[in-house]
């Protein structure tokens, strides 16, 4: 026979002072727990919402990322050529081969040099990038040194609004426009003309570092590898445009993963701790009720359960508690340098359904962990000496 | 002293809440020192940073080459005493995963520049003479069971190809903080074999040793005066001003990530000193009696203290220990913080920290047993 599950939330709202440390102990842990991961899922999510199914990068072979690698005209050519390569309105292959530089601007916070990635794009680009539009102004005119910003750049650094002239790279710039992204991090780029680009940093004219193309369908991705491997002349790899940016998102979301795990399983254990205090306090108050049940013919099992109920809902208080707390910095944007990319990427705290489920399932471990023993101990109570105790 | 089995036979009254107080001190105690290894790990490089050598990079960015050439050139500028250069490699052994910094060094110049590190003569010896060798820190060594004298295979992402090398030695740091997870390998041995398109006769950045270390503004306005319009205008700093501008960008992550850590650090702590408040008032009648039997205020006041600061030491030193012990087994994100070091300050003042709180949480208690009414705490039930 269960003890009805009244009498724990009762005893619950009787004893709430002490509960309420016990809540709000879990209530903090879950917050910091779902905190990290949201920044983790979020720096991935604005990597990752970069690239396209349908889209594709090739790099020179055994490059790990953009920067490192070199793509020549003469190669670009030839892979304008591969099968499985949509076709843009103007009936020309959609190819788009890309210069990266990394540039250190003034950021506003700090006033120290942030290093931002400034690509020189090519015609068919925003035929590729899709989710790219211009929100405000207009695109550069090729072969002037115009530059259309993402929406994040002139938020982080100075002197990249609608209409300014920074100063880098040896030349004056002006800006012309606003991307928008949709946050991805190339809302945290700087494009203008590829050649522009190439000619201020006193690179060769046609030398590039990638070359983006967009699929016919995203499941030509086969055929143009095939296509592009197995002539001779290129020594390049084709990789999937979304698999290439989650793989750029890895070393920060780690690291952010592992600290933020580590942090949250320490406070989880003094959680626990604080849950087990509440848990033994409670029932060493009720120790004539706890007889008396057992007098009345509840099995100790069903005071087991009762109590790891009570101690469970205590948690699930807390758990909810922390998801509400947490809630309000879904959104907020912040940035941060991404090793792998060398540049500044700036992304919002994503705050899933999943995520806060997860949350929910750490309180209520952290509830069953605080109330077993407690409640083991309570079905262990000698009537006869329970009953008589003042 | 002689009140210690007193003191120790009213702790054990009560063994769970005892081993719970000590407990979540013990766990706030870790989490303050993993805190703190985090944060330091964060600032990897300002600490160690020498404060005589500079940076000279590429006014663009880091990743932008300068020339070989440079050297003699910046030898020439006044109050430098000695210049060395590096690059950085970028190599992957095995998968993507296993990340370790690879640095091509200078051989004639680097170790006079890192005087932090320490190599034993004949493997730096065995260094200069072979062209294709490496030297490897421990942690490296240990993490991929490498030995002195094997070779090694390392994919190159920005210099395509296999690159094989020679374990010749390894190196020590003359700090505990220092980082010995690096690669070294001879400069000239990439440069022979990369090709002139990649960077032939391109350094990555250049240390610059000064005379001395007042001169080093002045140095530094020279360098960059000296190849301003220039085709590769540089940006000089000390390393220490380079290494924290490199931390600034890491942003808020860090912020966050220790703010949201002390707030739960201290709310663990005021929720531990409340039980220990809590199990005083529970024996309001039993210090009564003390006094009764002729126990001075002061002397009860004690007794309370030492209980209290008796469970805060004692969680807070195993918490500490632990909290070392677990730094020392390494980095556990697997080598993307090669710095993941738990200074002793920083656990002293751990301890102290432990201490205070275990103080304040006792005072309380204490100041109220002192100031006890024998007659009304004793009618109480």
């Amino acid at each position: 026979m269960a003890i009805p599950i009244i009498y724990n939330i009762r005893s619950i709202i009787i004893r709430w002072a002490s509960n309420s440390v016990a809540v709000l102990g879990i209530a903090g842990v879950v917050a910091v727990f779902v905190a990290m991961l949201s920044m983790a899922r979020g720096f991935e999510a604005a990597l990752v919402s970069s690239g396209s199914p349908q889209n594709a990068m090739v790099r020179r072979g055994g490059s790990s990322s953009e920067m490192e690698s070199v793509v020549t005209l003469s190669q670009v050519k030839v892979i304008s050529d591969a099968l499985g390569i949509a076709k843009g309105y103007d009936g020309n292959p959609l190819v788009s081969p890309e210069v990266i530089v990394i540039a250190s601007l003034p950021q506003r916070s700090t006033n120290t040099d942030a290093l931002v990635q400034i690509r020189g794009i090519s015609p068919h680009t925003f035929e590729i990038r899709t989710t790219v539009k211009i929100a405000r102004g207009r695109c550069f005119t090729p072969g002037l040194p115009e530059l259309i910003v993402g929406q994040n750049i002139p938020k982080i650094y100075r002197g990249f609004e609608l209409g300014a002239q920074p100063h880098f790279g040896g030349r004056t710039w002006t800006v012309v426009g606003i991307m928008d992204a949709g946050g991805s991090a190339f809302d945290s780029e700087i494009w203008c003309d590829g050649l522009v680009l190439n000619q201020t940093y006193k690179r060769p004219a046609f030398i590039y570092q990638s070359v983006t193309v967009r699929l016919t369908s995203p499941y030509a991705l086969a055929e143009l590898k095939n296509s592009i491997t197995s002539d001779p002349r290129l020594t390049v790899q084709v990789e999937r445009e979304t698999e290439y940016y989650e793989r750029q998102s890895q070393m920060v979301t780690t690291i952010i993963k592992v600290l933020g795990f580590l942090v949250a399983l320490v406070m989880g254990i003094g959680a626990v701790f604080g849950a087990l205090n509440t848990m033994y306090s409670a029932i060493s108050a009720r120790v004539r009720e706890i007889a008396t049940m057992r007098a009345l013919g509840f099995s100790e099992w069903s005071i087991i359960v009762s109590f790891i109920c009570e101690s469970m809902f205590i948690a699930l208080l807390g758990g909810i508690i922390g998801c509400i707390i947490v809630f309000p910095i879904n959104g907020y944007t912040t940035s941060t340098i991404n090793w792998q990319t060398f540049s500044n990427v700036a992304f919002a705290f994503r705050i899933t359904p999943g995520l806060l489920a997860e949350g929910i399932i750490f309180a209520l471990l952290m509830g069953l962990i605080g109330g077993l023993s407690p409640s083991i101990r309570a079905s262990r109570l000698p009537v006869s000496v329970a009953l008589r105790e003042l | 002293m002689k009140f210690f089995p007193f003191l120790l036979a009213n702790l054990l009254r009560k063994k769970v809440r005892l081993s719970m107080t000590i407990g979540s001190f013990c766990v706030a105690l870790f989490l303050f020192c993993l805190l703190a290894t985090i944060e330091s790990s964060f600032n990897q490089g300002v600490e160690v940073a020498g404060a005589d050598r500079l940076v000279v990079i590429n006014k663009t960015s880091i990743i932008s080459p300068l020339p070989l050439a440079y050297r003699e050139r910046l030898l020439q500028i006044p109050g430098v005493k000695q210049v060395s250069h590096a690059i950085w490699f970028g190599g992957i052994y095995q998968t993507e995963k296993n990340f370790f910094p690879q640095l091509a060094i200078d051989h004639k110049t680097y170790l006079q520049m890192y005087t932090e590190f320490r190599i034993r003569p004949d493997y730096w010896e065995a260094f200069v003479k072979d062209k294709e060798a490496c030297i490897v820190g421990p942690r490296t060594l240990a993490k991929y069971g490498w030995k002195i004298g094997d070779r090694v295979p390392l994919r190159g992402t920005i210099w395509p190809g296999i690159w094989e090398f020679n374990i010749r030695g390894t190196y020590q740091g003359a700090r505990d903080e220092d980082d010995l997870t690096q690669f070294w390998f001879r400069y000239d041995f990439l440069d022979e074999r990369r090709l002139p398109e990649l960077g032939k006769g391109t350094v990555g950045w250049y240390l610059v040793k000064v005379e001395n270390i007042d001169m080093a503004a002045k140095v530094v306005a020279a360098i960059d005066q000296r190849f301003a319009n220039s085709a590769f205008e540089t940006k000089t700093d000390t390393e220490k001003s380079f290494a924290s501008d490199f931390v600034k960008q890491i942003g808020n992550i860090k912020l966050i990530m220790l703010s949201i850590g002390s707030v739960v650090f201290f709310t663990l702590l005021l929720v531990t000193g409340s039980t220990m408040s809590m199990s005083v008032r529970e024996r309001t009648g039993e210090l009564a009696t003390l006094k009764t039997i002729g126990f001075s205020d002061i002397t009860v006041l004690f007794l309370v203290l030492a209980e209290a600061l008796f469970v805060s030491l004692m969680g807070g030193g195993v918490g500490v220990i632990a909290g070392k012990l677990y730094t020392l087994t390494g980095d556990p994100t697997g080598g993307l913080l090669p710095i993941f070091y738990l200074h002793p300050q920083k656990m002293v003042m751990g301890l102290g920290l432990a201490l205070l709180i275990g103080l304040l949480s006792g005072i309380l208690p204490a100041l109220f047993a002192m100031r006890l009414k024998i007659v009304e705490a004793l009618r109480r039930v």
